[in-house]
């Protein structure tokens, strides 16, 4: 890449940071030049994004009917999936994955709400309700 | 813990803030500038040896297997440490409130301390480049009140952040977790030339690419991936496969990698080694290695269309473009480890 093809364009997803990239000048000399981010990057973060983004919808339309727990919501939500909270919260997956239905939610202790809350960093008022 | 040690400042020292691609070479880059040893970016990448390839289905994040285009988180610090006799002391804690006293303590004694932490957790990150990545790396200068004063390598200034918001982000839970690790340099740097080490990193880091007996590691993994891309279920789960590809590409561009998963950074190092060690020859392999890079991007590019769904999924050209890489990359080492 040379300094002259940097992309520049300031892709909101990058939120105004531009990154250290490396190119070469016409003298094949390595230097850093800063980034606004490039197509192949900007789309593969707004995707995954948007990926998360869809899970997070679609687990608050369930917990609206209840058939999840908002639990499920705040976890996509966060951008975590079952394994991750999993490891996030020390517990087993299993564990977890009981905990995100209506009924094992409602089941939880005040200590496993507050694990959940430390893990997610939210307060335990807040993975109760779909706010 | 009284009240007013919590509150008063420490005196931030006067730190050189660097911008740099990658996170971990920055930070140790930036901490031995720091001591008066000016160290690039790329030249602690490169004589870490931490330049490499590896595709571990049995890992996974978020459901998509593990990619990386370096070595393992800490490979750059330890590679630095033992190859400079470094007095690189890590420091890692059971109880947040300890981690916290110890680091400022650290910052009383006016020392830059490095810290590992988690991306999600960190508030001047914008939105969306926020994810549990529990291995980001960082410098902490000073404290004012309740804020610390930063120095991320990922970012083209200092910033800050609030105590309660780093606690957080050191102490997190889960894969890779910091345990509140800090690491500094403590006590005299031994002068030690490193240009002498160079050939044996470049050494090493071709064998890393062309040698290490697994599958999935080095050139024979981006075969490996090669393969794999082909055989993903396109008909089946087209979500999954969409993911997929687009998986492949955030680790090679989004995660601070200068470029082309590194390629480019390792380029920049071959170019300081070609004037170090007087070998012209290096210089014409650094370009090559570019030309890689350029390749890399290019199979970014695509991959990234088909993941958005802006060009139609074509799979075989993935495989092609990768499997070309991958006997690009084997010829490439097999002439760096004769250049040097």
């Amino acid at each position: 890449m040379r300094p002259d093809e940097v992309p520049q364009e300031n892709a909101p997803v990058l939120g105004g940071v531009r990154k250290a990239v490396y190119v070469v000048d016409q003298n094949g000399h390595y230097l850093i030049a800063q980034s606004g981010g490039d197509e192949a990057e900007v789309t593969v973060t707004e995707e995954a994004v948007a990926w998360f983004g869809r899970l997070a919808e679609d687990a608050r339309q369930r917990a609206l009917r209840g058939e999840t727990s908002p639990l499920e919501y705040h976890m996509f939500r966060l951008r975590m999936d079952v394994p991750t909270l999993a490891q996030a919260t020390g517990l087993w997956r299993w564990r977890v994955r009981r905990h995100l239905t209506p009924q094992g939610f409602a089941h939880l202790s005040p200590a496993l709400l507050e694990r959940y809350a430390e893990a997610l960093g939210l307060s335990v008022a807040q993975i109760q309700s779909l706010g | 813990m009284p009240l007013s040690s919590s509150t008063q400042a420490i005196t931030p020292i006067a730190f050189q803030h660097r911008q740099s691609a990658h996170c971990e070479s920055g930070v140790i880059s930036s901490l031995l500038h720091h001591e008066g040893i000016p160290l690039s970016e790329a030249m602690v990448f490169g004589l870490s040896a931490s330049l490499s390839f590896a595709y571990i289905p049995l890992v996974k994040i978020n459901q998509l297997p593990l990619i990386a285009y370096r070595m393992v988180p800490r490979f750059i610090l330890k590679g630095m440490k033992h190859q400079l006799r470094l007095p690189l002391r890590f420091e890692t804690f059971r109880s947040s409130s300890d981690g916290r006293q110890r680091l400022d303590e650290l910052l009383a004694r006016g020392r830059p301390v490095g810290l590992q932490s988690s991306v999600f957790f960190l508030p001047y990150f914008p939105e969306n480049m926020r994810f549990h990545f529990n291995a980001h790396n960082l410098i902490a200068y000073g404290r004012e009140g309740n804020e610390y004063l930063i120095s991320d390598p990922v970012f083209n200034s200092p910033t800050r952040c609030a105590l309660a918001d780093l606690q957080r982000a050191r102490f997190v839970r889960g894969a890779l977790a910091p345990k509140g690790l800090l690491y500094h340099l403590d006590g005299p740097v031994p002068k030690v030339d490193h240009v002498p080490l160079l050939r044996g990193a470049i050494k090493k880091n071709c064998f890393m690419m062309l040698h290490v007996p697994l599958p999935f590691v080095g050139c024979s993994g981006i075969r490996l991936l090669a393969r794999r891309v082909l055989k993903l279920p396109a008909k089946k789960d087209l979500e999954y496969t969409r993911r997929f590809i687009g998986h492949i590409v955030r680790m090679q561009e989004e995660i601070g990698t200068g470029g082309a998963g590194f390629r480019f950074l390792y380029a920049a190092f071959l170019q300081e080694c070609a004037v170090l060690l007087n070998n012209p020859r290096l210089q014409e392999l650094s370009l090559e290695l570019t030309a890689i890079g350029d390749e890399w991007r290019e199979f970014a590019l695509h991959a990234a269309r088909m993941n958005k769904g802006r060009a139609d999924l074509d799979l075989p050209l993935l495989h092609g473009l990768l499997k070309d890489l991958a006997e690009k990359e084997t010829v490439f080492y097999k002439k760096l480890r004769k250049a040097v």
